[in-house]
């Protein structure tokens, strides 16, 4: 096995591209987060009108690839005046699609909170802000965690899909290294290291929180 | 034993503690509360009876406007509700208890934060305070030892013994009761029922709709029966349900009682067909 090909070359290119991943996932799991927070509590109890454009939304995101997305975000937005520079333009595309799912189980989660418990907290005198934070919310995060954990290990992998708005992440560099000295295998197999070391990671902390926050009649039922 | 006569007279009215007036509501397009009428004093135990179906449940959210009327008003120690004033609603709430059929502890909340949720984040007391005073409240329904627990760890009587402790730390000045034992196994209801007993002896101000007639028969100062939406009789049960009394109340209550022999009698020969 040469090890100098892979300290010297192919390391040093891979955590190029690890930080640029870094720097797309990082914001788009926030933000998707948090997005798809307020999407799916809108979806649960919003307005009529409110609900049914979040489940367009949602129907629309979750059902149109996301390299078409991403295609249509980088290339078709200009002609209606509207410029995003790769980076923009892949953090824009992750957040949007991930909003959508997370949204869905934020939903589920938050409608399975027994209706009961509301009407509890309003004998008690909790206004209805009290209520959405001491009540609703604790109880959809906990439901909607391990969906939405799942949702954040796969934007670690499609985050692989910025390449295609120009951004050269962990699987760009790889890709163009390997072009340069033909040495795929080699570099594709540290690359899908380098993935599954982040995904680990993330499922590790997402099992962490899960499990700080456990509490008996909530969590995964299997 | 209540004197009525000239002492009265100087002290009106606002000796009640909770008193509706005239409630009405309609849901739906049906008339589901038709002028009601109440009033507890301090101390007094009122039992609401009564079909399924008459309004129970309804007058009760009413009485803390869980359900806002449409027509009459409240009075909380005299002074009238104004229901549009939401932060007049909220403080009215927390001064009325309200125990569920089917509990409605907070589920993400051991028993202890079930009861200090609202001390904190209502009435504003530390962490500290509020969760002291709750282990207070659970020591005195019996549950000192099991307020660790999660609500999926709890039987059902225990759930509604949380309950209780839940609404008595707001320190309320009456608590309504709908049926706080219908959903519990038949074993479970005499400890929740003895807790009911003990408040009843200790002065609380309480409204309570139960199918429990011996309770009612035994604590109640007054039983309403309702019917239709409203208020048809009401009187002491040793009125309303003396031998031969002839009232609606004691036609239901031998009715209620035929029908649970009836049922237990299947049950002891294995007929039961439905549940
Ligand atoms: N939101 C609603 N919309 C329309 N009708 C309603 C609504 N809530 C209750 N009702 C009707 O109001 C009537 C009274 O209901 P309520 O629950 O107060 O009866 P109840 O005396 O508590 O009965 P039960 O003994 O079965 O608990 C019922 O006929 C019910 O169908
Ligand atoms: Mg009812």
């Amino acid at each position: 096995m040469d090890w100098n090909f892979y300290l010297n070359d192919i390391f040093p290119v891979l955590n190029r591209g690890l930080r640029m991943s870094l720097a797309l996932i990082l914001p788009s799991a926030t933000l998707g987060l948090a997005g798809g927070f307020v999407l799916g509590m809108a979806r649960a109890f919003g307005p009529s009108w409110l609900r049914k454009a979040g489940d367009v939304y949602t129907a629309l995101f979750r059902g149109v690839p996301l390299v078409v997305q991403l295609f249509m975000l980088y290339y078709a937005l200009p002609r209606l005046g509207l410029y995003l520079d790769g980076f923009s333009a892949a953090v824009l595309g992750f957040t949007l699609c991930s909003a959508a799912y997370h949204s869905e189980y934020v939903r589920g989660a938050a409608l399975s909170v027994k209706q009961g418990q509301f009407r509890a907290a309003q004998a008690l005198g909790m206004s209805p802000l009290q209520t959405a934070l001491y009540v609703l919310a604790p109880q959809t995060m906990r439901r909607a965690l391990p969906g939405c954990g799942n949702e954040i290990v796969y934007l670690i992998k499609y985050s692989s899909l910025a390449y295609l708005t120009t951004c050269v992440e962990l699987t760009g560099e790889a890709k163009v290294l390997a072009s340069q000295t033909y040495r795929y295998p080699e570099i594709f197999m540290a690359a899908g290291v380098y993935y599954l070391a982040l995904t680990s990671l993330a499922s590790l902390v997402l099992g962490k929180i899960e499990k700080r926050l456990r509490v008996p009649g909530f969590g995964r039922t299997i | 034993m209540r004197v009525e006569g000239a002492a009265c007279v100087n002290e009106p009215r606002e000796q009640s503690v909770l008193r509706l007036e005239g409630v009405g509501k309609s849901l739906g397009g049906r008339r589901i509360l038709n002028d009601v009428s109440l009033s507890l004093r301090k101390g007094e135990l009122k039992v609401l009876i009564g079909p399924s179906g008459a309004g129970k449940s309804t007058l009760l959210q009413c009485a803390n406007c869980l359900i806002r009327p449409d027509q009459g008003e409240i009075f909380l120690d005299g002074e009238r509700l104004n229901q549009h004033n939401s932060g007049q609603l909220r403080l009215f709430r927390r001064q009325v208890g309200m125990i569920f059929q089917d509990f409605n502890l907070f589920d993400h909340l051991s028993a202890q934060g079930n009861v200090s949720i609202a001390l904190e984040k209502v009435r504003g007391l530390s962490r500290r305070e509020a969760g002291e005073r709750a282990l207070a409240e659970l020591a005195r329904v019996g549950l000192a030892d099991r307020a660790a627990l999660y609500p999926a760890e709890l039987s059902g009587g225990q759930k509604q013994r949380v309950a209780l402790a839940r609404a008595l730390a707001m320190d309320p000045r009456a608590i309504l009761l709908d049926e706080p034992t219908s959903a519990l196994d038949p074993e479970l209801v005499g400890e929740v029922l003895a807790v009911i007993r003990d408040l009843a002896a200790g002065g609380m101000t309480m409204l309570m709709a139960t199918h429990q007639m011996d309770f009612a028969r035994a604590l109640a100062d007054e039983i309403l029966f309702m019917d239709n939406g409203r208020i048809i009789e009401q009187g002491g049960p040793d009125v309303l349900l003396r031998q031969g009394a002839g009232t609606r109340t004691l036609d239901f209550c031998t009715r209620l009682s035929l029908e649970l022999a009836g049922r237990d009698g299947l049950k002891a020969n294995g007929l039961e067909l439905l549940p």
